[in-house]
This record gives C-alpha cells, structure tokens and sequence, in this order.
C-alpha cells in the first residue's frame, strides 16, 4: 500500500486518482500507523513553504516521515513536497525543512532571465544527464512534464537527478537513496508523469 | 524550454458541451468526459471546462462531470463559469481541478480574486476578461459578454493581476466566432500590461491563426479555442505539427 501524507494542504484528489489509474493500492491518511505500515510514501503539497512545514511539524508527521526514510522506505516529495525534503527555504525569511536532501529552496528569481514569467508554470522538457535514474526508465531524455513553481532547489547538486532549462537550469528532481523528490506534477503531466508514478511505485 | 500551450475549451451546459458562435445559437457537440479523454489523448496541454448552466440541477451535474473527469485525464484542468465566492472555489477544487477561472464574479466582487489568491494560491486564479471595443477603447464585459461594464480593460486586468490572479485569458468579442485570427492588437495591449501568463481566445479559425499568434506576440502563452477543435476542422497533432515546423516550441 502506498500512503499520501494528507497534512491539510492542497488537493489530493488527482494525485490519489493518478495511482489508482495505474492500479496502485492506494491510501489518503494523516495516521502515524497507517504511514507506518505503508511500503511507500508520497509528501504532497501546493501553497507556502513556512505554512506547511509548520503543519507537519505541529502533527508530528515530520517525525514520523524521518523515522521511516531512515528505515529505508521509498518516499517521493512532490513539487512543494519535494522542496520540504531539503534543508531550509528562502520563500519569505528562512525556513528549516525536513533535511533528508542536502540543499535549499531559493527563488527562480535569482537565476532567470528578468524578462521570463514567474511562476514557471506549463511543459518543459527534462533532461538526466549522465546517468539516467530508475525512476525515469519508462521515460526519455526530453520528454515534457507540467511545472508550477517560483522556487526551485540549489546547492544540492550531489542529488539532482533531472533538471529543466528556463533560461537557467533549475532542479526537476532529486534523490537520496530511498527519499526522492520532484518539482513538477506528475499526476498532471499525462502519460509521462503516470510513467514515472508507476516506476516509483517499483523501486 | 517552456512550451506554447494549446488548450481545448469546453462550454458544458446540463451536461453536454456547447460551443456559441458570438455567444449565441448554442449547438450540441459531445460528452464533455470522452472529449476530454480525446484531447488529453492527442496532445492537449490543458483544458478549460466552462459552466454555463443556471440551475442547481446543472450544477450537481456539471460536477459529476467534472469529477469523472479529473480522476481519468491527467493534464491540468481549469474550471470556470458560475465563480463568485470562495465556497464557489472550494466546490470545483474538490472535484479535481487545478485552476479557477473567475469573471463576472470578479466584476460583482473584485475581491473575489484577491481573497481566493490568499487562500489558494496565484497559480489558482485565472482572471477571464470578455473584452470588446467601445468609443476608441478596450471596454470589460460581463454575463457572457452581454453587458458592458464601461470598465477600461487594460486598467481592469492590471488591477487583477495586482491582487493575485496569475493568468490572464483575454477574450476578444470582436473577433470571437468570427474564425478569422486572434485578436492580436488587443491582446499585443494586454501582454504589454502584465507580467503573468497570457492565453488568448477568440476567433481561431484555422492552424495558421496559432502560427500567426506566436510568432507576432512571442509574450503570450497559449491559443485556447473551441469550436475548431470540437468539430473537427483543426487537429491538435496537426496544430501542434506545423507550430513546431515553425520554430515554436510545443510539446509532441
């Protein structure tokens, strides 16, 4: 069974719905044991930083997500989801993330062209560098996917497994072992990202 | 790089969708979850559901569409029609859309945008703009483009994007059901005004008009049409084809 981590942000009703496309056993829960018992784990989230990180802070789901990692069971962060997986945020001051991926959220600002628009929002290509990870083998080098963000993660090269250009190259994805991360949609990135859904579901 | 979006819209009416021509003589075209399937299937990149029913009862039903929907076509989905509060926001968020397109609503209540952006996000509200020329200028119209407001339009939209809305679909009255291009002059003023994401609509009438829109207004960021698509005379791969033949930058 997989479990996503229902926190009180954002919609989960195309997420949950994607896994079940793809014939996932499926669970939406906010319970310890229930995420306990999963063998995967998906971090949801849409919105503020601070916000949600305080929210999984006050119902201990921070804990419980750093105890199972730790334990070795595969996690994927999804776009705000993935961004909590890293160890601090610029997004309005400074924020402590979850830590489990070196590295921290900063503004697309920083990098980009001044006369691109913010948020990075619709299809772009990604790209894997040299060595392709098993969460994109069902998938190719180019291959669109749908982005909305105005941060994106730096300074955490050593997990970077995907990244899209924008002018700049910003972090698409990131992975530590067992704990992965990516910043665009796959529940809304069509045949691609349910490709990648189903390749996370095999790791 | 980021593509140029094409996005089909869906005019649902108790059910079934619809497409007006100059928002009258409403025709019957299909069932709004196969069409969506359909152009999810052939490299629609977004698609917009547009609620123009009036009665509880059409509501209810639009929903149910709307869910059966979300839960088999995995591109983002924009919900619009019938917005005016943010109970309005949450109902349709529920059954699975990504975006919230508000326009009369936002008219009633220009609050409306800046309150549903605190609670939701920027990326959530899409400010939909009927516009239309009036005595020399780009004039606001409200109720599906039969009332004139007597708002500047330019200073409307600007005043939107200020309180949060994070895309902007201009539609041309002018040109809309006429099939003889986007409005490029009307919305070459709005791109100039804005920083967020534009998505033009109103008067598509064949793959040329797209090639036409990039290529003249680089700024703008998607062709949103409907008839065209619905009845078959444009196809999305086809579309999509000749765009990438001509340097724009699409996903195939």
């Amino acid at each position: 069974m997989i479990a996503i981590i229902d926190y009180g942000v954002g919609n989960l009703f195309s997420l949950r719905s994607s896994f079940e496309s793809i014939g996932a056993d499926i669970c939406v829960t906010s319970e310890p044991s229930v995420i306990a018992s999963a063998e995967r784990i998906i971090l949801p989230g849409v919105g503020a930083f601070e916000d949600a990180a305080r929210k999984l802070r006050e119902s201990g789901l921070d804990k419980v997500i750093k105890d199972e990692c730790a334990k070795g069971k595969p996690l994927l962060g999804i776009c705000l989801g993935m961004q909590l997986l890293l160890e601090r945020s610029f997004e309005y001051g400074e924020h402590e993330g979850l830590g489990l991926i070196k590295g921290s959220i900063r503004p697309i600002s920083d990098v980009i062209d001044k006369n691109l628009k913010i948020p990075h929002i619709g299809w772009n290509a990604l790209s894997f560098g040299e060595k392709k990870d098993e969460l994109f083998k069902y998938i190719n080098e180019g291959d669109f996917v749908y982005f909305v963000h105005s941060y994106y993660g730096a300074e955490c090269e050593e997990s970077v497994i995907a990244t899209t250009e924008y002018s700049a190259t910003l972090t698409a994805a990131v992975r530590n072992k067992n704990v992965c991360g990516v910043q665009f949609h796959p529940e809304k990135s069509e045949r691609v990202g349910l490709s990648i859904l189903k390749a996370f579901c095999e790791i | 790089m980021i593509t140029k979006r094409i996005i089909p819209c869906l005019d649902v009416k108790n059910g079934r969708v619809v497409k007006g021509v100059n928002f009258l003589g409403l025709a019957d075209v299909s069932s709004p979850v196969s069409l969506a399937r359909f152009y999810s299937d052939n490299g629609a990149d977004e698609l917009v559901f547009y609620d123009i029913t009036a009665s509880a009862e059409g509501r209810a039903l639009f929903t149910d569409i709307l869910t059966e929907t979300a839960s088999k076509v995995f591109i983002p989905l924009t919900v619009g029609g019938g917005i005016n509060t943010l109970e309005d926001f949450d109902r349709v968020l529920k059954c699975g859309a990504d975006k919230v397109s508000v326009n009369s609503g936002a008219i009633k209540n220009p609050d409306l945008v800046l309150q549903a952006a605190k609670k939701y996000g920027d990326q959530c509200v899409v400010l939909s703009a009927d516009i239309k020329r009036v005595e020399g200028e780009f004039r606001v119209f409200a109720k599906g483009g039969r009332e004139d407001t007597g708002m500047e339009a330019i200073s409307w939209i600007k005043r939107c994007v200020s309180n949060g809305a994070g895309e902007i679909v201009v539609n041309s009255i002018d040109t809309d059901g006429v099939k003889r291009g986007f409005d490029i002059e009307m919305l070459s003023a709005v791109c100039d005004a804005v920083s967020v994401p534009v998505i033009a609509s109103g008067g598509a009438g064949c793959i040329e008009d797209f090639v036409t829109l990039f290529n003249e207004l680089p700024k703008v960021d998607a062709g949103l049409a409907a008839s065209i698509f619905h009845f078959g005379e444009v196809s999305i791969k086809d579309l999509k084809e000749r765009l990438k033949g001509a340097n724009i930058n699409v996903r195939i």
